[in-house]
């Protein structure tokens, strides 16, 4: 196990850092949605508007705090705040570069799909103690719609838990020096990048939101800086879905050249900018038809994949001896 | 050969057509006393050869102020039913006197379902009851209010109207009748045992693109009943019509479907030249189709994004109001304005073309084919989008018939009636032009249909552009408004006429006309009458958003909530063009 050898400086630094790309990607969104709809989007506060994000924080944290009469209060509290806790626990366990690593768990990946499950019930409980008619079928949305995407989420990447022999992050990152598991297993990545959208709640996966339909679905009711926190925890989720990615299929740190923390930072940046681009294209599925992809298509696929990965490593495994 | 409806009606009802000379459209027109209208009706929809199988319009008109009346017209109100043949490609106009005493009609809802909206309008604004109507409450009006705003004798204007205070107790019982009880509007709150969500949408939500409440009566997601509420665009544009001018209205008729600028100016305009007899010179009308087709395209652009919108995809919207945008700027540099360029006028348009505009033109449709192209692979190939759309909403052409349905609905039922080509106006049957069709009459085949219509009148219009006949932009009749200015001004008659023209505009000759056009989404009718005055003494807009939105509750009834945006989205009205 590789130990960081600051860990208080480690914590703070992948903090700070990923709350940074958080708020960065509230820009970055921005700017790259209306690059590709033949917008200007925020170009006025500082060069690029990038002090755009320090005008909105400033907004969001003067606003008044309100919280509807009708609602459940303490309930409707601590909801944006289990996401936010949820998502940044994730964090800990992120291999960012070789040494940089807050907790080296040994069942990282496991950790991870805890936290993101505990991250369920910050949505529905927003949407249920808000007492409100659209947050409530938004909460209910988000709960079948969460639970049903992990199943194949935490199945879609047992292939890469096989071939790397382990569920700890860094020890898959190792077992990539070779060929990256995108190869190998790349059903296993189509599917959990699909998953990773679904539990970010994004589009085209935004049924709890879909401002169209439920406008803005569980978090209606939400304003100011509780508000934020469900926004910021959006695209915490975002990084910490893209940051996944990079680490089980596409090598994490691993590349030529370049600092290893370089290339973890530049997939996932990549890995963003896709995420980007789905909402910038894609309509929305109906519910229904987002359950029946995901119980009749995606879940088959994923216990196929899993079981053809498995029954390949048994096979070559017939040579060596444990 | 089919026989005529008046050989009908004589030899069934032994009832004469009335005097043709009062009808400056030609529409074959009845007096039907109060007790034989529903048989006739009903003969008309099902009885006789090639049947009236559309309830086209119903209105009501007051008639106690009037002072013009053919010899066999008696009664305080009049009520007038249109029907519409599509065997026969023609009208029928069936009329009832109502003495003030006795203002009640047996309703037709038992034959067109589609006369429970128009019925409750008629009631709202003249009182009229209808017996054995289902649900007779105000539509347009709020519930409290007090009186009958189409009735001569009701103010057409605030001042008029008396100070206006809300006491406390005043204010408790109008928030008392904003109060909702689902039994008022006809919803159970239990089904099968389990208590019923019902879900407010709107006024105010993203989804309804405007003024308009629909009421949920939900099951889980699914639609178990959806009631629309409208009235809350209503902003008396038919009371405005008997007070302003003749010529001062047209710009009113802009804001009805505020999305297609002309359209509506040529609607009225068609209704208004009928009853004076004006053919605008060929160039004029010209101009018409080619302005009314570039408004075709602008207002099934908005439609485009907006309906992509709806169902989740962000972008679409932004490139479709870009486009429209181009547009908008040849209207502005032809017109001066852009979504309400009030361009036509009495007798032909209000200017010539500016120099340059066909180079315009030009660009715009070298433009627009491309871009079309791309929408078609982003948007109606989208595997989400046509999972979101197909099987969604659908309606047969039977159904929509029965319904008041016209425009692309209609034809993306499989039908491809289209009053450009079946009843043309303004010179339309000089062009070679296509009339899409769908098959399955669902949301898929809705939006398809709008899409090659767009591409359909770019054909128009380059057809205008390379065809641009010369010659006058007005007609030199003596009632067209403003008359030519180098026609005025030589001596103390031409100016005394021009004059006149435009301080108390036109005086047109006593008649009633039916205008009707194939409008941006349906079809879109101006029926008027005139008294021999300055303005007209009954404006009847008959449009296309009205009928379809009360089919809403059909279209969604057993599906779920994203559905309801998905066929709100597909039916393209604006609440302008619903309430008026």
């Amino acid at each position: 196990m590789m130990i960081s050898p600051y860990p208080v400086a480690t914590i703070f630094g992948v903090l700070i850092v990923a709350l940074t790309i958080a708020a960065g990607l509230i820009w970055l969104e921005r700017r790259l949605l209306a690059l590709w709809q033949d917008r200007y989007g925020p170009n006025r506060v500082g060069p690029f508007g990038l002090f755009q994000v320090m005008a909105d924080m400033i907004k969001i944290f003067f606003k008044e705090d309100w919280i509807p009469p009708f609602a459940d209060k303490t309930i409707f509290v601590i909801a944006p705040a289990i996401i936010m806790v949820t998502v940044l626990m994730s964090f800990a366990v992120l291999p960012i570069a070789p040494g940089i690593v807050v907790s080296d768990l040994n069942v990282g990946v496991l950790f991870i799909l805890a936290m993101s499950s505990l991250g369920v019930y910050s949505v529905a409980l927003a949407g249920w103690s808000s007492d409100n008619k659209y947050s409530l079928l938004g909460a209910l949305r988000a709960a079948a719609q969460m639970l049903s995407y992990e199943v194949f989420m935490g199945l879609s990447i047992m292939g890469v838990v096989l071939l790397a022999g382990s569920f700890n992050l860094v020890q898959i990152i190792d077992a990539q020096r070779g060929l990256w598991f995108v190869i190998p297993q790349f059903l296993g990545f189509v599917l959990f990048l699909i998953a990773g959208v679904a539990e970010t709640r994004r589009l085209p996966f935004d049924l709890p939101e879909a401002e169209s339909e439920l406008v803005a679905g569980f978090h209606s009711e939400y304003s100011g800086m509780k508000f934020g926190m469900f926004f910021v925890g959006e695209y915490l989720g975002i990084t910490l879905i893209s940051s996944l990615i990079a680490i089980l299929f596409l090598g994490g740190w691993l590349g030529p050249i370049l600092p290893p923390i370089v290339w973890f930072l530049l997939k996932t940046f990549l890995l963003i900018c896709f995420f980007i681009l789905l909402r910038a294209s894609l309509p929305r599925p109906r519910f229904d038809q987002l359950m029946t992809w995901g119980w009749k298509v995606m879940l088959p696929l994923a216990v196929a994949n899993l079981l053809v990965t498995g029954a390949i490593v048994v096979a070559t495994a017939q040579g060596r001896s444990f | 050969m089919t026989e005529s409806a008046a050989a009908s009606l004589q030899s069934q009802f032994g009832i004469p057509a009335a005097a043709s000379d009062w009808n400056k459209d030609g529409i074959a027109t009845f007096w039907v006393d109060r007790e034989k209208l529903h048989p006739v009706l009903s003969f008309l929809k099902e009885q006789v050869t090639d049947p009236y199988r559309m309830l086209y319009d119903l209105t009501a008109v007051d008639e106690r102020t009037r002072v013009h009346r053919p010899g066999e017209e008696k009664g305080d109100f009049t009520v007038v039913h249109h029907l519409l043949s599509f065997e026969r490609n023609e009208f029928i106009r069936i009329k009832t006197a109502l003495e003030d005493s006795a203002l009640s009609l047996d309703t037709v809802t038992d034959l067109w379902p589609a006369a429970n909206w128009y019925e409750r309008e008629v009631w709202d604004m003249f009182g009229i009851r209808f017996t054995g109507h289902p649900y007779l409450q105000r539509i347009l009006m709020p519930a409290t209010w007090e009186g009958y705003p189409l009735r001569k004798d009701h103010p057409a204007r605030a001042t008029e109207m008396g100070e206006f205070r809300l006491p406390q107790a005043k204010q408790a019982a109008e928030q008392e009748a904003l109060r909702f009880r689902p039994e008022e509007w006809g919803m159970r709150r239990t089904r099968a045992g389990s208590e019923i969500l019902f879900l407010n949408v709107g006024p105010q939500h993203p989804g309804t693109h405007g003024v308009l409440r629909v009421v949920l009566q939900l099951d889980g997601e699914e639609i178990v009943d959806a009631v629309p509420e409208i009235g809350f665009h209503h902003r008396g544009a038919e009371k405005m019509g008997e007070r302003q001018t003749w010529h001062t209205y047209i710009p009113y008729t802009d804001r009805i479907d505020y999305l297609a600028g002309v359209i509506n100016n040529l609607a009225y305009l068609v209704a208004v030249e009928k009853l004076t007899g004006i053919s605008a010179p060929p160039r004029a009308q010209v101009i018409r189709v080619m302005l009314s087709e570039l408004f075709r395209i602008i207002s099934h652009l908005v439609w485009y994004g907006t309906f992509a919108q709806d169902l989740g995809q962000l972008s679409p919207v932004f490139y479709t109001f870009n486009d429209r945008e181009r547009a908008l700027s040849i209207i502005e540099a032809v017109c001066g304005a852009r979504m309400h360029p009030n361009w036509f006028r009495i007798g032909g348009v209000a200017q010539d073309l500016p120099q340059g505009w066909d180079r315009m033109f030009r660009d715009f449709l070298a433009y627009l084919p491309r871009r079309l192209a791309e929408y078609d692979r982003e948007v109606i190939r989208n595997r989400i989008f046509q999972a979101r759309t197909k099987g969604v909403g659908s309606m047969t052409t039977e159904e929509a018939i029965e319904w008041g349905i016209t425009g692309p609905a209609l034809r993306a039922c499989g039908f491809g009636w289209d009053f450009r080509k079946k009843q043309p106006y303004s010179s339309y049957e000089q062009f070679e032009f296509d009339i899409p069709t769908g098959k399955n009459g669902d949301c898929f085949d809705r939006a398809v249909v709008r899409v090659e219509e767009m591409r359909q009148s770019l054909r128009i219009i380059e057809q205008c552009v390379n065809n641009m006949p010369e010659g006058p932009y007005k007609s030199d009749h003596p009632l067209a408004t403003p008359p030519i200015k180098d026609r005025t001004m030589h001596d103390i008659e031409t100016l005394i006429t021009h004059f006149l023209s435009v301080t108390w505009g036109p005086v047109i000759p006593p008649g009633e006309a039916l205008g009707t056009i194939e409008a941006a989404k349906g079809n879109n009718g101006y029926y008027l009458i005139s008294d021999g005055g300055t303005n007209s003494y009954r404006t009847r807009i008959r449009t296309p958003s009205f009928a379809h939105m009360q089919m809403l509750p059909l279209l969604c009834r057993g599906r779920m909530i994203p559905d309801l945006f998905a066929v709100l989205g597909a039916m393209d009205y604006v609440l302008a063009d619903v309430d008026r």
